[in-house]
Parts: structure tokens; sequence; C-alpha cells
């Protein structure tokens, strides 16, 4: 194990960068850095200490301990020998957190990326009775009409598609 | 920061071994990941903590009881995706349950950890409205009950989001988003029966009547009744939402009441059988974890 003695500027962009190449457990062809889950990384006034903040994707997301430990694992195994995860819920994750990077990496793994999410407003959620976005289009074959099938994915943050043109099923991010 | 450390160090020895073979992330039991592990939990001044603790206990029962009847559609439901819908939801309201059980033990002045709460309480120590304990019935009767009980759990979370706790703040505005969906979900569900077959409409209208009995107790004043804003506008809001989904399922809503509560510890004759499988095999090995 190397011991990393840097000036804290680059110890914190260093920390930063490998905590945010930690891939997501469940979508592993995105970086926590990719799903915008990882929102902060600081060295600590010690210049030793590194502080890694996660802001968890659904309550019951049964990949957060293992991203956190995820985190933890590889700052350790890159040198930094005390660390600590902060787990911030409040505002809570949104998916117009994830990169434009983190976009083009679903939609070339055959996953529609998610639309805006719906604004946050004060008063009560109105109930919408028909499909709340219009156009998913396919991330095979670019059909820009295609046919939800399932509200409920694989995980809990994909909802299931098909595209009548290509006749391929795929999965979509849902927009929180 | 003590329990931080002492988590770091539970995980340390447990991934002892593991680190060059990439295996240590499966050295993970049930025993101590903390859903507020890393968490500012401090309780701001001011804060009645025994009604912020009552607030949490009850909240977190109904999401534990719905998510334990919800998961009981698994391998049962009509068809593969809603088994996986069910199982989702049933997913997303642990996820508040933990969150709710860690900020309640953390207050109560007990230190008790989410799997005391879940694990270790009998029937009568549980707080949750009957309505989340009633047995599954047909997949209409299901339905109709959890579009009652997201429409009103995401208007109690709309009030709770501007609460002065900032965990319990944290925990509605992010449960809001998910509620949101769960509530679509059963909307669409509940206009595709009511106009869809003879047999799928009847079988919505007994299901709409079965769960009418239980609709006061939602709004009665509760543990959580200190805690929301304007809490005498949550009958209204609601009954408006359920009103919008039967006018296009074209489906009556019933009046009926059933005395008691289940706020008050009052449950029916399901609720045990529900906890003796949820709680058996942790009551059988206390302490275990895999």
């Amino acid at each position: 194990m190397v011991t990393v003695t840097l000036p804290p500027g680059s110890a914190a962009l260093l920390a930063r960068e490998i905590a945010g190449r930690v891939p997501d457990p469940e979508l592993p062809m995105l970086t926590l850095a990719d799903l915008g889950v990882l929102r902060d990384v600081e060295i600590g006034p010690d210049g030793a200490s590194v502080t890694a903040t996660l802001t968890p994707t659904y309550s019951g997301c049964p990949a957060m301990a293992e991203m956190r430990a995820g985190v933890d694992r590889s700052l350790r195994e890159a040198g930094f020998a005390d660390v600590h995860i902060r787990t911030q819920l409040d505002p809570p994750w949104t998916t117009d957190w994830i990169t434009p990077d983190g976009r083009r990496k679903l939609a070339d793994n055959g996953i529609a990326p998610p639309g805006p999410a719906p604004k946050p407003r004060s008063g009560p959620v109105p109930l919408v009775l028909s499909p709340t976005r219009a156009s998913v289009p396919c991330p095979h074959c670019g059909n820009p009409d295609t046919e939800e099938t399932s509200r409920f994915g694989a995980t809990s943050c994909t909802a299931q598609r098909r595209c009548p043109a290509c006749l391929e099923p795929f999965p979509h991010l849902k927009e929180i | 920061m003590e329990q931080t450390l002492s988590d770091d160090h539970v995980y340390l020895s447990l991934a002892e071994g593991h680190e060059e073979d990439g295996e240590a992330r499966w050295a993970f039991g049930t025993g101590f990941t903390d859903p507020l592990h890393g968490v500012d939990t401090a309780v701001p001044a001011g804060i009645d903590r025994a009604e912020l603790a009552a607030c949490c206990l009850a909240l977190g029962d109904d999401a534990l009881v719905s998510a334990q009847r919800l998961a009981q559609w698994c391998t049962l439901a009509p068809e593969l995706e809603e088994e996986l819908a069910l199982a989702n939801i049933g997913l997303d309201l642990l996820g508040q349950a933990r969150l709710l059980y860690a900020r309640a033990g953390q207050v109560d002045g007990t230190d008790r950890d989410e799997d005391a709460y879940a694990y270790f309480r009998d029937p009568a120590e549980f707080r949750n409205v009957r309505l989340a304990e009633l047995p599954n019935g047909d997949f209409a009767f299901s339905i109709a009950r959890l579009l009652i009980l997201s429409a009103w759990r995401l208007a109690v979370f709309e009030r709770l989001a501007g609460t002065a706790d900032p965990v319990l703040a944290a925990v509605a505005a992010k449960g809001i988003k998910e509620l949101t969906y769960h509530r679509e979900y059963a909307a669409d569900w509940v206009v595709r029966l009511g106009d869809g077959t003879e047999e799928s409409h009847r079988r919505l209208q007994r299901g709409l009547d079965e769960v009418a009995p239980y609709l006061d107790e939602l709004f009665a004043d509760g543990p959580e009744s200190g805690s929301l804003a304007d809490p005498a506008s949550l009958r209204d809001e609601v009954t408006a939402v359920l009103r919008q989904v039967a006018e296009a399922a074209g489906v009556e809503l019933a009046e009926a009441a059933a005395p008691g509560s289940g706020r008050d510890g009052a449950h029916t004759e399901h609720l045990a059988p529900l906890l003796d499988e949820l709680q058996g095999l942790a009551r059988a090995h206390p302490e275990a974890t895999w």
C-alpha cells in the first residue's frame, strides 16, 4: 500500500477522481460520478483524511451499502488511510444529476436515458391519469415513438418499454 | 462519531483477507448497515423528541406492514410485470421504514436499531393503520388499497417535507418522488379495472367497498398530526384525488366506518399472523446475521 503525500489541492483531485470511478453496482456501465450519486469529496484540514458524500437514489435501493463500501475500499486502496463516507439525504437525488457522459453510456448500453425530471412545485402533486412523458426514443434504432410495457423494471430506477419499429424491448431510466 | 468508527471497523474486520481478490464487497451481513449511516443526526433544539419518535414509528410501521403485504404478491400476481411493480413499491416502502425506524431509535432515548422495531415488538406495540394490515384479497382489493394508502401517504409526506426535524423532512422529501409514482401506478390500474370488463369492474367496486370502513382512521388525530402542516386539509385533499380516479374509473367511493384505530395498538386479527411470518426467523435466531 502506498501512502499519499500530496499537496491538499491535488490530493482532493486525486480522491475525487478515484471515488468518481467506482461503478454503480446495478448499472455497472455508469460510475458514481456519472450517476450524480457522488456529491462531494473533501480532504480534511489535516491534509490526510478524506470525506466522500453520497446521496442515495431510492430510499430502499439495496445498492447503497455496496456503493459506500466501494468508495471506501477504492480510496483506501489508493492510499488514503482515513476515509469517511457521509450520506446526504437532502436535496434528494434526481435523474437530472446524471451527467451527459452518463446519458450517452446508458444509451450505448441499450437503456433509454431519462428526460427532464418533473419540476418541484409548491402545493399538492397533481395526479395525471395519462403517460407523463410523450416520447422516449428507442436506444437501439432511434425510433421516437415507443410503448411502455411496465411501469417498473428489473431495478427500482427503470421502467420497461418496447419499440414497435425494431421490436426490441428496453429499459428506461425513470425521471424522478 | 463513535458510531461511524465502529461501523468502519466492523466492515474492515469482515473484509479482512479479501482486500486483494476484490471479494471484500461480499463481506456484508444485515447486522450493521445502519440506514442513517453517515447522516448528520443531531436533533434541533425545541423539538419534542417523544412526539417526533411516535411520528416516525407510526409512519415506519405503515410502511413495513405495507411492504410485507406487497411482497406476499410475489409468485401470485396476475402478470410478471405487476409482480415486479408491487415488489418494487414494497422495496421503496421498506427503505422508508428503515430510515424512519433508525430515526425513531435516535430520538426516543432507547437507542434501538431498525431490527429492534421490526422484529422484536408484539402486535399491540405496532402503530400502523389497520388498512395496511388487511389481507391482500384479490388484485382489485390490493390495488384499491394501494391507491388509498399511497395518495394519503403522499399528502402526509408533502406536509412533513417542511417539518422542523431535518432528518424526517429529508426522508419525506425523498419519499414524495417515490409515492407520486406509486399513486400513479395504482390510479392507472384502478381506471383499467373499473373501465375494463364487467368482472374487473365488479371486483374493483367490491374492493373499494371493503376498504371504505378504514378510511376514517387515516384522518383521525394521530402521532403524526403534530408534525404536519395544516392537518385539517388532509382529508379534503386526499378525497379529491380519490374522487378524480373513481370518476375516471366509473366506480363509487362508499362511506362506512369501523371504529377503532391501529394507531392505538388496536389491530385486526390479521396483524399477528403477518408479524409471525415477518419476525419468525429473527426471533428464532436473535442477533444472527447472514
